[in-house]
């Protein structure tokens, strides 16, 4: 018998034990041992837990904080005192560098959860329903690939005002059409799979079939592809943030202390060259890890 | 073919038109003009500039009167520049960010189907490596760290270039690096996985059987399929190098196109705004049809439908 049979899902009685638990969850723990073998994958991961513990508790244990100015001591490199230097008016870069990583992951993943209820919820209407209307909801993601979405982005930050808030909604409303695509066609997909019809046919209906067996099944897919989104999300913020359009001081996130760092590398380049580092690595390992999970969870990106 | 293109070209104009009128309201409804942040400007003058730019007239007036013009091939006067017209501006700048942007691409496509196809050919070897770790690397350092950082490097610890400005040839180097890094990058990752995937391919076998040599089995009949996925590529990189000249000529102090767009989207430049941004999505939006044309006329596989 396995945990899986209906009869032993409804008797109150039958608790399972955690051997069938483990059962039921193989596809999830194949994909883990898959994602535990790439090491970069795993690299990934471990940097990127790392830098989010250090961004949130990190400057809460310093002596220095992320406004705290010293213009007797002004830039100055390295030392024991500033680990990695201080800037212009003399503030301790690793502090800001903590602090401005808070905003640059709060944006990402916020944008990101912006993102991904819009392509989402569209990916999945269109695949739903099919015919007609999946025709003409995907031709115009297919018109919206080609259009200049940056341009429109950079015009909504100068004219109406550079708010944070508007900058999540921007990205997400932006970044959400490969994930569109995606839940699309696998949902499309699993609606030819035999169980689905096995569903229909018990007279299960539409809202338990798309929520008890359609969404865990694309489940995977949509994890992967967060993860990818996460990565590109960041690098539009910083972008705008290099530009001056995007977070505004006082906060600062990696793209602005960037742009600062660029600006007075000539003299100081570990300005430059420390906030440079730690953004690409963040880039990198989001990468692997989505990579890595891509790949342990089989998912290919699909027109149709 | 024609019966494709004439119904995507249909298709563009309504999206074109949409964009026109989108930006053309989004910026009128928005606070602030382009006038208010000149000094103390009495209450005349205010009108006496707004009535030389007809922006006194009731706003679908002045939208039908831009449409008009607009028809004509006219982008009006700029309001930023007093003597300038949109029209000239854009002949002006838009030069130079073509050429930016046409180095860029052409270091793109050569440097990254030759990682690509070095690392497919060698699967497994220390070049595969190599080329895979260049990819990953111009995949995840953005441009505007790569760019200070090659400025950093090359043009002020070395000497070898100017650290900005556009006047030489060799000005060309460190910019057109910088952005054509990145989709050298993604092209090397597609190439190599379009190459693995046509090597295996039963035709190539049958090539390589009939004695050909390696060199004539790449070129002559693995690079056709190999470079599809990189020439589906091909639309979104010139979307991405084009907006992404707007960082670049911040950081190499380039008189172009992008420079001018965020300046003037900064001074509430309605009319420079509205020209460049139209005159963005329509190239991106040309170019992209014609990638999409050119994909299908490669690829046996796909149909004009």
């Amino acid at each position: 018998m396995t945990s899986l049979s209906p009869s032993a899902d409804r008797l109150p009685s039958a608790v399972p034990t955690p051997d069938e638990l483990e059962e039921g969850s193989s596809l999830w723990r194949d994909a883990w041992h898959r994602v535990a073998k790439n090491k970069l994958a795993l690299f990934g991961g471990g940097v990127l837990i790392v830098l989010t513990i250090a961004c949130v508790f990190g400057p809460l244990i310093t002596e220095y904080s992320y406004e705290e100015q010293d213009l007797n001591l002004g830039a100055s490199a390295p030392s024991a005192d500033h680990w990695l230097g201080t800037d212009t008016l003399g503030r301790d870069l690793l502090v800001r560098l903590l602090v401005g990583g808070r905003i640059s992951i709060g944006v990402g993943l916020c944008a990101t959860i912006v993102a991904l209820t819009i392509g989402v919820v569209y990916g999945a209407v269109a695949g739903f329903f099919g015919g007609k209307i999946d025709s003409l909801m995907m031709r115009i993601v297919d018109i919206m690939y080609a259009l200049p979405f940056t341009i429109f982005v950079i015009l909504l930050m100068v004219f109406f005002g550079r708010d944070i808030w508007l900058l999540f909604l921007a990205i997400g409303a932006v970044e959400w059409l490969t994930m569109a695509r995606i839940v699309r066609g696998q949902i499309m997909s699993l609606k030819r799979m035999e169980f689905i019809e096995a569903a229909h046919s018990l007279g299960l209906g539409t809202r338990r079939i798309i929520f008890r067996h359609m969404i865990p099944n694309v489940l995977g897919p949509i994890i992967v592809y967060t993860t990818l989104t996460i990565p590109a999300v960041m690098l539009l913020e910083a972008f705008l943030s290099f530009l001056g359009l995007g977070v505004q001081p006082p906060l600062s996130s990696w793209g602005v202390l960037i742009k600062d760092g660029a600006e007075k590398m000539e003299e100081f380049p570990w300005l430059l060259i420390f906030p440079g580092t730690i953004f690409s690595l963040t880039l990198f390992s989001l990468n692997f890890l989505g990579d890595g999970l891509r790949d342990a969870l089989d998912v290919r990106s699909s027109k149709d | 073919m024609l019966r494709f293109i004439a119904r995507r070209l249909l298709e563009t104009i309504p999206v074109i038109f949409i964009i026109i009128t989108a930006t053309f309201f989004m910026i009128r409804f928005v606070p602030g003009g382009p006038f208010t942040s000149e000094k103390a400007v009495t209450p005349e003058i205010q009108r006496n500039l707004e009535a030389h730019y007809g922006l006194d007239k009731p706003l679908y007036q002045q939208y039908f009167d831009y449409l008009g013009s607009l028809a004509q091939g006219d982008f009006g006067p700029s309001f930023k520049y007093p003597n300038r017209t949109v029209n000239e501006i854009i002949a002006d700048k838009l030069p130079v960010s073509l050429e930016l942007g046409s180095i860029s691409l052409a270091v793109a496509l050569i440097v990254g189907t030759t990682l690509g196809v070095t690392a497919a050919v060698k699967r497994n070897s220390w070049l595969d490596y190599v080329s895979s770790s260049v990819a990953m690397i111009g995949i995840c350092v953005p441009t505007f760290v790569l760019g200070p950082l090659l400025v950093l490097v090359f043009a002020i610890q070395f000497r070898w270039f100017n650290a900005s400005g556009w006047y030489l040839p060799i000005d060309r180097v460190l910019p057109a690096a910088t952005l054509g890094m990145v989709y050298a990058a993604y092209v090397a990752r597609l190439t190599r996985g379009g190459m693995l995937e046509v090597l295996n391919q039963d035709y190539i076998r049958t090539a390589r059987a009939k004695g050909a040599s390696v060199l004539r089995v790449i070129f002559k009949h693995a690079l056709r399929g190999g470079l599809l996925p990189v020439v589906s590529f091909l639309g979104p990189a010139i979307a991405g190098i084009l907006t992404g000249s707007f960082v670049i000529e911040t950081i190499f102090q380039i008189p172009g196109l992008g420079q001018v767009f965020v300046q003037s989207a900064f001074n509430r430049d309605y009319t420079l705004v509205l020209g460049t941004v139209i005159l963005y999505a329509t190239l991106i939006i040309t170019l992209n049809l014609i990638v999409d044309v050119v994909q299908v006329w490669l690829n046996p596989k796909l149909k004009f439908e």
